[in-house]
């Protein structure tokens, strides 16, 4: 089965001249949930936004969906890959109903079809739309909002979501919560999924692959069990010790 | 005071129509400029500091300079609202411009670059994303725009666009604290207001639709006083122009009655901002008629040398205009030459009745005069040439309505004023005599438009019925008395009209 998306031999350099991508790999398998992992500056976000080509690349290539993204319509390709983002990613002068049916809005559904579609997509993640869908981002809590910014990337039913730190901001017990909600949405979705985050635990916990990211490059890939039970010597060790109990 | 604005109630609302029309047309222009242009320099920020400087430069020009040119111009220029409205657009363009700029700017960029991962056009990021969240940054541009232009739209009154800088100026020039405060006081309640209205609306749940539905009912009730305007806007009307002070105001309402008389229709465009500005609008056509002295039409606007002969003074002035296009009438009988006054106090401390008395005591003088005395060829420095004096102390330069009260209020010594003055009268005032005859004469002529006067065939027999009707005596009663009675010059005029009327044989 081809790849939902691939990074081959990527650069990118910032303007300072740093490194932030050095000849970066992967592949995203499709149906299933990819996780970078690593600290912060390790390049992870860099390269999930080369991905919906929010970041150009100074070299390599970048496939979605078996096609060089330098070939697809930015505007057109955004609109076919889920994007989560932590906190701000809500629209915060719109309701969550209008912040969920955006990219409908965008491709042009007339309102009926986008209501009745943003009530289904609420109800998708867990909140109920009589409540949220005229409420504004403000008044939500946290996990709310995670949920509404989830109900957002499903807008236009894309095969593919990139998830940026999507439950950095919350509390342990809701981080929990809608990790386990997620993983079961995912699968009965069968979206594909790339995720990044810098929390180990949940790497482990959502990842059907982990690849472990430092200083611009995958420095150890593998299955979530993999990564656990024969983390490499050095970084990916010490990377995992310092977080696990 | 009441009974004051009581009397004049109809016209006081007038002016705050006519005043709000103003702040509204010019701020709704420059919200149509300034927003677009504040979007594109977000999008080439490269242009952002050059365009901003100039915008602030805008700001810096004083306003009678920013009429002197725009005047001549066409499509923007001429006497009237229009100008007043180019000129306040100028003004207001900075704030908002700068805050439209600032406010897409200080969007969240994780917020920008969320809608851009979603997939936005640039065009839609900007209408869905970056102007909602910038707006109310931007509404506060407009309001400080607004209230700014309520304040500066006083000075429209300068090239006869009306509103409640007519009171300002007209009481400054009849030296009638009531009459500026009946135009200033408004005028800040105006601010208030305003300020209050776009507060509200930058602070409403929903700022967009405020704004939308304020900018909707503004757009109505513009588009209703048009369609009123337009109505009586049909008849030829002849426009008469005035300068800037009491003597110009009752000589433009005395033109106007005149005309009114032999049934004209006559738009006054009274109080314009100084020479320059009746000259270039007389010219241009945008008046038809104002009266002129001949000493300054000689050496101020065709720039000759001065000399005391009245008769060729006279001949060289119609000769100097007439490839002008304007044609000077018959003489109306006084001379206004310009005229050192001082406190009859003064005058006795230090001897003083002669200007060639001035050079002992030039040393501790404090002089008052107004800007154009200091750049005129007949003006300051050929005085102090002829009379063989130097000022210690630089002279303070002031408007003309307010030389008197400096005076009066021995904030300076001598003041150069006008032979004319009623207030010489008044407050028993000594006037140096010009006894070497450095001052050319000033024959008070009225100039019209060439083309005014085959459009308007009348206008030649109502003028020249005028000539030789006022002497220097009876021009400064009249002076006094609407700088001393505080009557009107409408008033005062109509009054000389008929007294004077030349009896039927």
């Amino acid at each position: 089965m081809t790849p939902a998306a691939t990074l081959a031999d990527v650069t990118k350099r910032f303007p300072g001249g740093a490194l932030a991508l050095d000849h970066l790999s992967l592949s995203v398998p499709q149906g299933q949930i990819l996780v970078l992992l690593g600290t912060s500056g390790s390049g992870k976000t860099t390269a999930l936004k080369t991905i919906n080509r929010l970041v150009h690349v100074d070299g390599g290539q970048v496939t979605v969906l078996g096609r060089d993204v330098q070939t697809w319509d930015p505007i057109l390709l955004r609109r076919s890959i889920g994007y989560v983002i932590q906190e701000v990613g809500l629209l915060p002068h719109l309701t969550v109903g209008e912040n969920v049916a955006i990219v409908p809005r965008l491709l042009g559904w007339d309102v009926a079809r986008r209501i009745a579609w943003a009530r289904k997509l609420l109800e998708l993640v867990g909140l109920d739309p009589d409540r949220f869908a005229s409420a504004r981002p403000r008044a939500l809590s946290g996990g709310e909002r995670q949920r509404a910014g989830l109900a957002r990337a499903l807008g236009a039913d894309p095969p593919l979501l990139l998830m940026d730190e999507p439950f950095g901001a919350l509390d342990p017990l809701t981080r929990r919560r809608l990790q386990d909600e997620f993983k079961a949405l995912q699968r009965r979705l069968g979206k594909t999924v790339v995720l990044v985050t810098h929390d180990v635990p949940e790497a482990l916990r959502l990842g059907d692959r982990v690849a472990v990211m430092h200083a611009g490059r995958v420095v150890q890939e593998g299955t979530a069990q993999e990564i656990r039970e024969k983390p490499d010597a050095g970084f990916v060790s010490d990377f995992l010790a310092a977080a696990l109990p | 005071m009441l009974s004051f604005l009581a009397e004049r109630r109809v016209e006081l609302a007038g002016l705050v129509v006519q005043h709000l029309i103003l702040v509204l047309l010019s701020t709704a222009v420059a919200v149509a400029i300034g927003v677009p242009v504040g979007i594109l320099l977000t999008r080439k920020r490269r242009l952002a500091r050059p365009v901003l400087a100039v915008a602030g430069v805008l700001q810096t020009i004083p306003s009678l300079a920013l009429f002197g040119f725009l005047i001549p111009l066409p499509f923007v220029g001429g006497i009237g609202a229009r100008t007043a409205i180019v000129a306040l657009v100028l003004y207001a363009l900075l704030p908002i411009v700068r805050n439209t700029y600032t406010g897409i700017l200080q969007v969240d960029p994780a917020v920008s670059e969320a809608a851009t991962g979603l997939g936005m056009t640039d065009g839609e990021r900007l209408r869905l994303v970056e102007l909602p969240l910038a707006l109310p940054v931007v509404l506060a541009g407009v309001r400080i725009a607004a209230v700014v232009s309520v304040g500066t739209a006083t000075i429209a009154a300068a090239v006869g666009a009306g509103g409640l800088g007519t009171y300002v100026f007209r009481g400054i020039a009849t030296v009638d604290t009531r009459l500026i405060l009946a135009g200033a006081v408004p005028a800040a309640i105006l601010a208030l207001a305003v300020d209050g209205l776009l507060a509200r609306v930058e602070r409403s749940h929903r700022p967009a639709r405020a704004a939308g539905l304020l900018a909707a009912f503004l757009v109505a009730s513009l588009l209703g006083l048009a369609w009123s305007e337009r109505a009586d806007s049909r008849h030829p009307r002849v426009v008469v122009g005035s300068k800037n002070f009491t003597e110009q105001v009752v000589l433009g309402e005395i033109l106007a009655a005149a005309l009114e008389d032999r049934g004209f229709l006559v738009d006054r465009r009274l109080n314009l901002g100084g020479t320059t500005l009746c000259h270039e609008a007389v010219r241009s056509g945008h008046i038809d008629v104002y009266v002129e002295y001949t000493g300054t039409a000689l050496t101020d606007i065709l720039g000759r040398p001065a000399h005391g002969d009245r008769e060729a003074v006279l001949r060289e002035v119609r000769a100097g205009y007439a490839p002008l296009g304007l044609t000077v009438a018959a003489p109306l009988g006084f001379n206004n030459t310009f005229a050192l006054v001082t406190r009859p106090e003064t005058s006795r401390r230090l001897g003083l009745r002669r200007l060639s008395d001035l050079a002992p005591h030039a040393e501790s003088l404090r002089v008052g005069l107004f800007g154009e005395f200091i750049e005129r060829a007949d003006g300051l420095p050929g005085l102090m040439k002829t009379y063989g004096f130097r000022l210690a102390v630089p002279p303070t330069e002031m408007d003309l309505g307010l030389l008197y009260t400096a005076l009066l209020a021995d904030r300076v010594d001598v003041v150069v004023g006008s032979a004319t003055d009623g207030l010489i009268a008044a407050n028993d005032l000594v006037v140096l005599e010009d006894d070497r005859h450095y001052f050319p004469p000033y024959d008070a002529v009225p100039v019209v438009n060439r083309a005014s006067l085959s459009a308007h065939p009348g206008i030649e027999a109502a003028l020249a019925a005028l000539a030789g009707r006022l002497d220097e005596a009876a021009m400064r009663r009249l002076n006094l008395a609407v700088d001393g009675a505080h009557r009107s010059p409408a008033a005062v005029a109509r009054e000389f009209l008929r007294a004077s009327a030349p009896s039927p044989r």
